[in-house]
């Protein structure tokens, strides 16, 4: 300790600090992010889209289910990766209007990974699978359009019809779809 | 040196106003540092070269300003970038009702500075952002009381990018900055002494910072329960769908509390929910926690204490994370908080990369990545910084990054503005981290 300031010492007292030419360096978030994107492993009905390739902090990514509901849609996704991550999740919205229990038609998404259950050893791998699980398996049980959960749970045929119906763009009920078939 | 007593007329008039600091530092004794050469040139050093760094000018502020300058040390800035608010004025002693509305750090420097002769405090009513390596350079220590952990990592994270490494890897101890750091939550607190590079830092240790409380967002939306969900409710969901006045939630705004305070009730009343209160609205979208003024005092002294022990060295610095809770008795304990191997801000040492010069085009540099002994590696993901904005050099796993940096793979380092010194950041499939590389010419070009 001693030795430590001793030499502060001198060097504060001198006033003329002299400017070492330290660029100043990545964020804990850049480091961590840059990892996450050099692991991505997409499944093959998902594609990510960086309007910017040097902000890796803010990007899209597209989902086209190839089986299920929800299958030859497009969906797409917009993630914000905060300074604070991985301590925090990224903040993912549904950009695509779409009929399902567990978005709503703000694009909110229900997903425990994005708030709850986020911990910082998961990774943007970990959402895009998640995401993709949603459009396979949407889950009437954690509603988040309401109408939707309770047809899907009652009627599963008449769920499919909806889905076919938004994708398609059009009303179901009085709220109106975006096409969004690819 | 110039003995401060001459210039000062308050220390002429008081001739033993500093009695009680030359007891500790003019004498040596048994809990001194085995090192510690008693001398009234520490007070001297204390009170005419050591400058302090104040972050935060709020309930522990105020307590660190008060006691750093009656512990003689005279050369303080503070940054802060709130106003003053009524309800600050319980705690926050250097503030009254006039100052309402007032830039904390502005006031609590002029309160400190005519009250306390000879002491200079200079104010930044600033966020910490606002201000790069030149300025926090010019410390000897930086001391925090926040409220945030994210300003906590952003001075943390600033303090590390300042350290300077010799080529066999050795931290230059003349570029480390010591961070004391405090926090309170109502009964509860923690003082810790921090050597960036050196000992535990602020992200070795998140884990100790519970998670901001979260609820699924599908019971906000459906089954709510707890007043809190239908306050979350209408910041999540009803805010940005209605956008009642065309801006952010500013939770210093009344008419915003306001108006999530009614819908909430609304939103309550439809799920026969009790405890709606204006008070827990502001809490909720706040985040607030309820300040204790004891903690605070209590805290601010353990953390000005150090301040007072790293500057003189008289005494060995707290080893170097004390927790203190009075909620039920007194209880303290301090325990060692280890610096974490694999932490992403402060283990992440650059490791020196020696190459010919920069006429290397960046593909050959992947190249001696992947054939290098001691690297091995496989595919990797190459980002570097520049003045302070990050660029990416070429990252082979991502279809539309890769399409549009393929060509960086061609240009010589030059051309990509990397010189002597530069640092990349690779990510590669045979490390867990992001390692960091600073490149070294064998020659130039
Ligand atoms: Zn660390």
């Amino acid at each position: 300790m001693i030795k430590l300031f001793s030499l502060k010492q001198q060097k504060k007292d001198g006033e003329a600090t002299p400017k070492v030419g330290n660029q100043k360096k990545a964020s804990a978030a850049h480091l961590r992010i840059t990892k996450d994107l050099n692991e991505l492993n997409l499944p093959k009905t998902c594609n990510t889209e960086f309007s910017d390739p040097d902000d890796l902090l803010n990007f899209k990514l597209i989902i086209c289910p190839d089986e299920g509901f929800y299958r030859g849609g497009k969906f797409t996704f917009s993630f914000k990766v905060g300074p604070n991550y991985p301590h925090e999740p990224p903040k993912v919205k549904c950009e695509t209007q779409v009929y399902h229990p567990n978005i709503d038609l703000e694009g909110n998404v229900c997903l425990n990974i994005l708030r709850e259950d986020w911990k910082p050893v998961l990774t943007v791998n970990s959402i895009v699978y998640g995401l993709q699980y949603l459009f396979l398996e949407p889950n009437p049980e954690d509603p988040l359009n309401k109408e939707a959960a309770e047809v899907l749970q009652n009627n599963r045929r008449l769920f499919e019809q909806n889905v076919q119906k938004a994708m398609r763009g059009g009303h179901v009920g009085s709220v109106f779809f975006e096409r969004c078939l690819k | 040196m110039d003995s401060p007593m001459s210039e000062n007329n308050e220390d002429q008039q008081y001739p033993r106003r500093w009695n009680h600091i030359r007891k500790i530092l003019e004498r040596a004794g048994p809990f001194c540092h085995p090192n510690y050469e008693a001398s009234p040139e520490v007070l001297n050093f204390v009170m005419t070269s050591c400058k302090i760094l104040v972050i935060g000018a709020g309930g522990l502020g105020c307590e660190l300003l008060k006691d750093l300058a009656l512990m003689g040390f005279q050369k303080i800035d503070v940054i802060d970038m709130d106003t003053i608010d009524l309800s600050n004025l319980n705690r926050q002693f250097l503030f009254r009702r006039k100052d309402i509305g007032q830039s904390k750090a502005e006031v609590a420097a002029n309160f400190i500075n005519s009250r306390i002769p000879g002491c200079k405090v200079t104010p930044h009513f600033n966020r910490i952002q606002d201000f790069d390596e030149d300025f926090y350079r010019q410390f000897h220590i930086v001391v925090c009381g926040l409220d945030s952990i994210v300003a906590r990592r952003w001075i943390n994270g600033m303090l590390l990018s300042m350290l300077s490494y010799e080529e066999n890897g050795e931290l230059d101890q003349s570029t480390l900055i010591p961070m004391i750091d405090g926090g309170t939550e109502g009964f509860k607190g923690n003082a810790r002494v921090i050597l960036p590079g050196m000992s535990a830092c602020v992200d070795c240790t998140l884990d100790l910072y519970p998670p901001q409380v979260t609820y699924p967002l599908c019971t906000i939306a459906n089954t709510p329960r707890l007043p809190e969900h239908c306050i979350e409710y209408v910041k999540l969901i009803q805010w940005p769908k209605e956008n009642p006045f065309d801006c952010a939630i500013d939770g210093d705004d009344p008419h915003h509390t306001n108006w999530i305070y009614e819908k909430s009730q609304d939103r309550a009343n439809q799920f026969n929910i009790p405890g709606i209160t204006y008070r827990l609205v502001q809490g909720v979208i706040k985040n607030i926690i309820p300040a204790v003024a004891s903690t605070n005092a209590i805290i601010a002294a353990a953390c000005a204490t150090e301040v007072f022990k790293m500057a003189t060295s008289c005494c060995l610095p707290l080893k170097n994370y004390m927790v203190f809770n009075d909620l039920d008795g007194i209880y303290t304990y301090t325990y060692e908080a280890e610096k974490k191997e694999d932490c992403l801000a402060c283990s992440n040492v650059p490791k020196i990369l020696e190459i010919e010069n920069d006429n290397l085009k960046l593909q050959q540099l992947i190249d001696i990545l992947c054939e290098n002994e001691s690297y091995q590696m496989k595919n990797p993901g190459l980002t570097t910084v520049h003045d302070g904005k990050t660029f990416t050099l070429y990252i082979p796993t991502v279809k539309s990054i890769e399409e549009r940096t393929r060509e960086n793979l061609k240009k010589t380092l030059s051309d990509l503005g990397l010189k002597n010194g530069s640092e990349i950041l690779v990510a590669d499939i045979t490390n867990p981290n992001t390692l960091i590389f600073s490149l070294k010419f064998k020659s130039h070009s």
